[in-house]
């Protein structure tokens, strides 16, 4: 059900973006979602693609320092306060929130859809989907 | 097992009347034979004959580095090339090298040296043993390859390079016994982890590491990613080479081949001798050498001597392991640090791969440090918090060692160059910016 992400350690020199992007893009591994963290040192980008194993398996092999997450993602109503609202939810049920990134998908649907890293996976989920939040599960995302 | 052991086992008042004898005759013979000794002993009054205790040594001034580069590339032997049977010659850092000279005699003498040091290692003639030191100029190749085939193992003269194929050799070939410096031994770890090597296919048992200072904390390093017994052998081009000293088994400290030279510790700032069991700079003597015979040679290694009796039976004084040296020891901010307490505190913190650099360098008018650390794989879970813990970790730990404050860079695994040979772990930017 939970979205596998990818976490690849880059250090802060010029091209190892590009290259992560380039190897994917190679072996038709599709992004469907990105974020990057950074200090002046290193970054941790994160990755949500259409074949998580794959992916995985490659950069690895290309020298990258990988490891998988587990996140969630939710679809949330396209409109000013959508996120608070679902925020709003996790909050109450004490769920802290490591990280969170969410991108517009699809215009026709009027969602948007965001990735959250939580401590606990299972509970965050079953919260949400009793307050009727609609979590999606990891073939729509690596699909959509 | 003990090669020699009417030298090695000597008593000690045996041994101090052969080095009185053994001083005495090379004093003589080096002020016959080399112009630039005879003229230092001529310029501050003194005269072979003066050189009658192995307290008068103190008497002689030290000879440096320099020294060598001066009288290049000869100058400093004391036997035509005629008689010179090999050279070898050290890659001096700045400009020319160092040359030094073997008679046929000298490489006896050296094949010997090296047979009681890789005997006390362990080294028996069952073995096969791996040499991945350079053939060539350097005395490392050639040097442990004669010892090793006077003592009666089997060779496998592999040199450096190409590190696939040198694992293959050790599965093929069935090595049981490693020659290298401590940092190939670690980067050959890695790739025979990469290669997917089973360790159970492997026959490795020993690894005699040399030609550069390594820490304890390296020591167990490579004990644990090896499952081998590491020793240490100590040595350098203008002495002999490998073979001027060596661990045993009790791994407390090195046995010095006294009977072939005088060892002494002294305090680096004042010259002054000290005495067994304080900690200096190692100064060495040659007594029987006869193409390359070399008077208080200053080593700018740093160490200790003792010579309480060694449970492993050998009677010589024993040089406690190099782990730093005079010269490279770094002044930040008027701290005085050594790379080798940077690699101690590293090696023991989880996480971190045993591949480090040092960067030093100078932000507007103070001395800034940082040191490359190599982030393990397996210790990646993602986490940005994670990260900057382990960072601030190395960091708190580092700054109360050094206790100057120190700039931790995590990179990605395998990027801090591996060298093959002597490992380059320091680089001043300060010295290169004037």
């Amino acid at each position: 059900m939970n979205v596998n992400q990818l976490s690849v350690f880059l250090e802060n020199k010029s091209g190892r973006l590009a290259k992560v992007t380039r190897v994917l893009g190679e072996r038709d591994i599709n992004i469907r979602a990105l974020s990057i963290a950074d200090t002046t040192d290193f970054g941790i980008l994160r990755l949500i693609v259409n074949k998580p194993e794959e992916a995985h398996e490659l950069l690895k092999s290309e020298g990258f320092v990988v490891t998988q997450t587990e996140v969630i993602a939710v679809c949330i109503p396209d409109k000013p306060g959508g996120l608070a609202g679902v925020l709003a939810i996790l909050e109450e049920a004490g769920i802290n929130i490591e990280y969170l990134y969410a991108f517009v998908g699809n215009t026709n649907t009027k969602n948007a859809l965001v990735i959250f890293r939580v401590e606990d996976c299972d509970k965050a989920v079953e919260v949400l989907k009793n307050k009727g939040v609609r979590v999606v599960d990891k073939e729509y995302v690596y699909t959509m | 097992m003990i090669w020699d052991e009417k030298y090695e086992c000597m008593s000690r008042q045996d041994m101090r009347e052969l080095q009185k004898e053994r001083l005495r005759e090379v004093v003589q013979r080096v002020y016959q034979k080399v112009p630039y000794y005879r003229q230092l002993f001529d310029r501050i009054g003194l005269k072979p004959e003066d050189i009658k205790e192995l307290k008068d040594l103190e008497k002689i001034p030290f000879t440096s580095k320099e020294t060598l580069r001066d009288n290049y590339p000869y100058g400093l032997f004391a036997e035509p090339l005629s008689k010179v049977s090999r050279v070898h010659a050290s890659s001096g850092t700045t400009g020319k090298p160092t040359v030094v000279g073997y008679t046929r005699q000298d490489l006896e003498t050296w094949a010997e040296l090296i047979a009681r040091v890789v005997v006390q290692a362990g080294v028996t003639r069952e073995d096969v043993v791996q040499i991945c030191f350079g053939y060539g100029l350097f005395t490392g190749g050639f040097g442990l390859h004669y010892g090793l085939e006077k003592m009666g193992a089997t060779i496998i003269p592999a040199s450096v390079g190409n590190t696939r194929r040198q694992m293959m050799l050790m599965e093929d070939f069935g090595t049981t016994a490693l020659v290298s410096t401590p940092s190939y031994a670690l980067y050959m770890a890695e790739v025979a982890k990469e290669m997917g090597i089973n360790r159970e296919n492997l026959k490795l048992r020993l690894g005699l590491f040399g030609a550069e200072p390594w820490s304890e904390s390296m020591r167990d390093q490579l004990k644990s990613k090896w499952e081998i017994t590491a020793t240490d052998n100590y040595g350098l081009s203008e002495i002999i080479g490998p073979g001027v000293s060596g661990e045993c088994l009790e791994f407390g400290g090195l046995h010095i081949s006294e009977d072939h030279f005088i060892a002494e510790v002294i305090d680096p700032e004042t010259g002054e001798t000290l005495d067994y069991g304080e900690e200096g700079e190692l100064v060495f003597t040659t007594l029987t050498k006869e193409a390359f015979p070399i008077l208080r040679y200053r080593t700018k290694d740093i160490s200790i001597l003792r010579e309480d009796p060694c449970a492993c039976g050998r009677t010589t004084a024993r040089m406690k392991k190099v782990t730093g040296r005079t010269d490279d020891m770094l002044i930040i901010r008027g701290v005085n640090v050594f790379p080798s307490q940077i690699e101690s505190v590293l090696m023991e913190i989880k996480g971190v791969a045993p591949h480090y650099q040092i960067i030093v360098d100078r932000k507007g008018f103070l001395d800034n440090l940082e040191v490359l650390v190599e982030l393990e794989e397996e210790m990646f879970t993602g986490s940005f918090r994670d990260l900057e813990a382990m960072e601030k970790n190395i960091q708190r730990q580092l700054s109360t060692v050094l206790s100057i404050d120190v700039d931790i860079k995590l990179v990605e695994p395998k990027t801090i160059e591996r060298s093959e040979g002597k490992s380059k772990r320091v680089i001043d930017k300060r010295t290169l910016n004037g």
